[in-house]
């Protein structure tokens, strides 16, 4: 049954994938791409990972479109047209490409019990970690408090980037201000 | 029962996608986005039934609020071209 749903909504998406990439106007690609991402958070919830699924909507499909909408009023809406053939680009392409697919065959098979990922800490983290840290989801007592440093480290990483993009951008905010 | 509510779902996407390839116009489009939108909260609550899991209801309904605000967002590009357009003024 899955595997249907999963093939349909697949072709679905190389459809998309494929239009996006032939389309001349941004603003119907950014439309397109917001399509692309609810098939892609639906991908995400068929092979029962919730939470980036959510994520992949909230982030995908609403504030990255407002963002390319916010980008577009700023710029143009229609795409520079390229004439000349370019072999070269498309020959790395296709070598990154078979070295991406070539690197998936050593990869365990998906839900298989004996992968690495599912032997290390993974019976630890669901057999103690409502008794040692007290939150029922796992999950979330993964990211809060086994990988507490490693989420810390993200945050500061988003904080940078942010006093980054007042540094460079403050002293024009001030400037409209004082107008 | 369920399965033939899938169908229909998938059918409909499959509509709407056309719309949004087809156009012509943008507003065809933004409808189709819309409704896809729509489509995907009913097809998670679908889901969550036909696998007889249906405790992912309310991430379909965190899915409504997103899109809307989404709709929301394109509208008023299309219609001031600019997201931080004051339309009192």
């Amino acid at each position: 049954m899955t595997e249907i749903l999963d093939i349909v909504l697949l072709s679905f998406m190389i459809v998309l994938a494929v239009a996006v990439s032939r389309m001349q106007n941004l603003f119907m690609a950014a439309m397109m791409m917001g399509i692309f991402s609810f098939l892609s958070a639906i991908m995400f919830t068929l092979l029962d990972a919730v939470d980036v699924a959510f994520t992949e909507a909230a982030v995908g499909a609403g504030v990255s479109t407002v963002l390319l909408l916010g980008t577009l009023s700023l710029t143009t809406h229609e795409e520079k047209v390229v004439k000349k053939n370019n072999a070269l680009a498309l020959l790395v392409v296709l070598i990154t490409g078979s070295a991406l697919i070539y690197g998936t065959l050593d990869m365990p098979q998906f839900g298989d019990p004996n992968a690495p990922v599912h032997q290390h800490v993974a019976d630890r983290y669901i057999e103690k970690s409502e008794k040692e840290i007290d939150i029922p989801n796992i999950v979330t007592s993964v990211l809060a408090s086994y990988r507490g440093y490693d989420t810390l480290g993200e945050v500061t990483v988003i904080f940078t980037a942010g006093i980054g993009v007042i540094l460079l951008m403050g002293h024009i905010w001030r400037k409209e201000d004082e107008q | 029962m369920f399965i033939a509510a899938m169908i229909g779902i998938l059918v409909t996407m499959a509509l709407a996608l056309c719309r949004a390839l087809l156009g012509p116009t943008v507003y065809d489009r933004i409808l189709s986005v819309n409704m896809f939108g729509t489509k995907t909260v009913l097809f998670i609550a679908v889901l969550g039934f036909l696998t007889g899991r249906p405790d992912f209801l309310d991430l379909a309904l965190i899915y409504v609020l997103i899109n809307f605000i989404g709709t929301l967002a394109v509208l008023k590009f299309v219609t001031y071209n600019d997201l931080g357009a004051d339309p009192e003024k």
